[in-house]
């Protein structure tokens, strides 16, 4: 019985488990790979993975597009639709800063991998403060 | 790019119609699926795409610098001026339904103008980015 | 979803830039199909449009802009890939406590959305709930949106402006 009612909550939470993995994949690639656009991608990543945890509660099976027509009664729940739409161009909004400053780095440092820039920092700092 | 004739011909012929669909899903945006963010975007990627095929100095005579500029601006104006239209006409900021004698018509109305404002700080927001990225790599070539 | 599970795999796994943003912008395409199975068709719409164009094409300039080639190999990278398995095992220990898969009884179908989709026909009457409540409803939000937005683009502005007298590089 308990196993019964185990493996219909694992049916059901599917997508749940798919928004967990692309979060923790997200998150895997932000912190373990040095080359800064791959992190700016990771984060973009996240950041889907977040919009997907939204979405997925709004689903009513059977229901529609929350567009009110005479012909449906049953509405998929509009509010996280809302919330999504502002996060997704806020996000873009990110993502362009974060690659102006990656720009910037570059022309600056010469290189866009993390251990090289933190390495070329502290040569600076050990030949005497000249930055 | 520009030499390229299958580019320049799938080019001309798609772009009117990428930005009259802009205009539509920013026009249908209550009937429909769509709405402000999407015309911006599809805009911008109409005249994106304009300047991938014939060349930045031509998209630049088309759009110019100081209209982009204006138009990121512009577009935050608009959306503030409809919420202090609604406080000059007698509501609190932001009320859409002073904006009429009949309440629902200036709900229309108010979203109406909202719209326009957002998509047009979009559009042109996105362009002046791809504008300064595509300029940052120019002025190293010279 | 599976498909977009299997992309993000191959993401992190490659090493060649170029091919890791055309990679995303097939992972951005397949979010918008979810989507739409999800029945969330404007913000499907935004996400195709906003992640598989306007990302695609900035991380493009970008890459060209750095002139960058393969990422390193990495390190062994062992606590990196504890933390995310931990991370995920008490994300899933989370997740175990919220509502099935549709619910309609769920706590976010039943406080604030009736009032908004039963009394739209009489104080907006505008089809498309979404638009509605993101422009009237919940105008303030979408006024500090634009705000971001414009934010944003003075931000890259102020970073990338070039002075017009001989700046060193």
């Amino acid at each position: 019985m308990t196993g019964a009612t185990t493996s219909m909550t694992l049916g059901s939470h599917f997508t749940y488990f798919i928004t967990i993995f692309l979060m923790v994949a997200g998150l895997f690639i932000v912190i373990s790979r040095p080359n800064l656009i791959k992190k700016l991608i990771g984060l973009g990543i996240f950041q889907t993975s977040v919009y997907l945890l939204y979405i997925a509660p709004a689903k009513l099976i059977g229901g529609t597009a929350p567009i009110l027509s005479n012909a449906f009664t049953v509405y998929s729940n509009p509010l996280p639709h809302v919330l999504i739409l502002t996060a997704i161009v806020v996000g873009v909004a990110t993502l362009a800063l974060g690659l102006a400053l990656v720009v910037r780095i570059r022309e600056a440092y010469d290189t866009i991998e993390e251990d090289d820039i933190l390495a070329r920092d502290s040569n600076a700092e050990d030949n005497g403060n000249a930055t | 790019m520009k030499n390229d004739l299958i580019l320049r011909v799938i080019a001309k012929l798609l772009i009117p119609f990428i930005l009259l669909f802009a205009l539509y899903v920013q026009f249908h945006g209550d009937f429909g699926p769509g709405g402000g963010f999407q015309a911006g975007v599809i805009l911008a990627a109409a005249v994106i795409f304009y300047a991938l095929i014939y060349g930045l100095a031509d998209a630049r005579k088309v759009v110019p610098e100081p209209l982009v500029e204006s138009m990121m601006a512009i577009g935050v104006l608009i959306y503030a001026g409809v919420g202090v239209a609604g406080l000059l006409l007698g509501g609190n900021y932001l009320d859409y339904f002073v904006l009429d004698p009949n309440p629902v018509r200036g709900q229309h109305r108010g979203i109406f103008w909202v719209e326009v404002g957002v998509a047009t700080t979009v559009s042109g927001v996105m362009l002046k980015i791809f504008y300064m990225f595509a300029d940052r790599g120019k002025v190293d070539e010279e | 979803m599976s498909m977009m599970a299997v992309s993000v795999l191959v993401i992190i796994r490659s090493r060649n830039l170029f091919g890791v943003i055309v990679l995303s912008g097939i992972y951005s395409f397949l979010m918008a199909t979810v989507l739409v199975a999800m029945d969330a068709v404007d913000v499907a719409m935004t996400e195709a449009a906003v992640g598989a164009g306007i990302s695609t094409v900035l991380l493009l300039g970008a890459l060209y802009l750095c002139k960058s080639e393969e990422a390193h190999p990495p390190k062994k990278p062992f606590l990196p890939l504890l933390v995310s398995m931990s991370v995920g095992g008490m994300l899933v220990y989370g997740t175990l406590g919220l509502p099935e898969f549709s619910d309609p009884q769920a706590p976010i179908h039943v406080h604030v959305v009736p009032r908004y989709l039963n009394e739209m026909k009489q104080e907006v009457d505008v089809p498309n709930v979404v638009t509605a409540v993101l422009a009237s409803y919940r105008g303030f939000d979408t006024l500090g949106e634009t705000t971001v937005v414009f934010t944003a683009g003075a931000g890259v502005v102020a970073l990338l402006r070039r002075r017009r007298k001989g700046r060193k590089p």
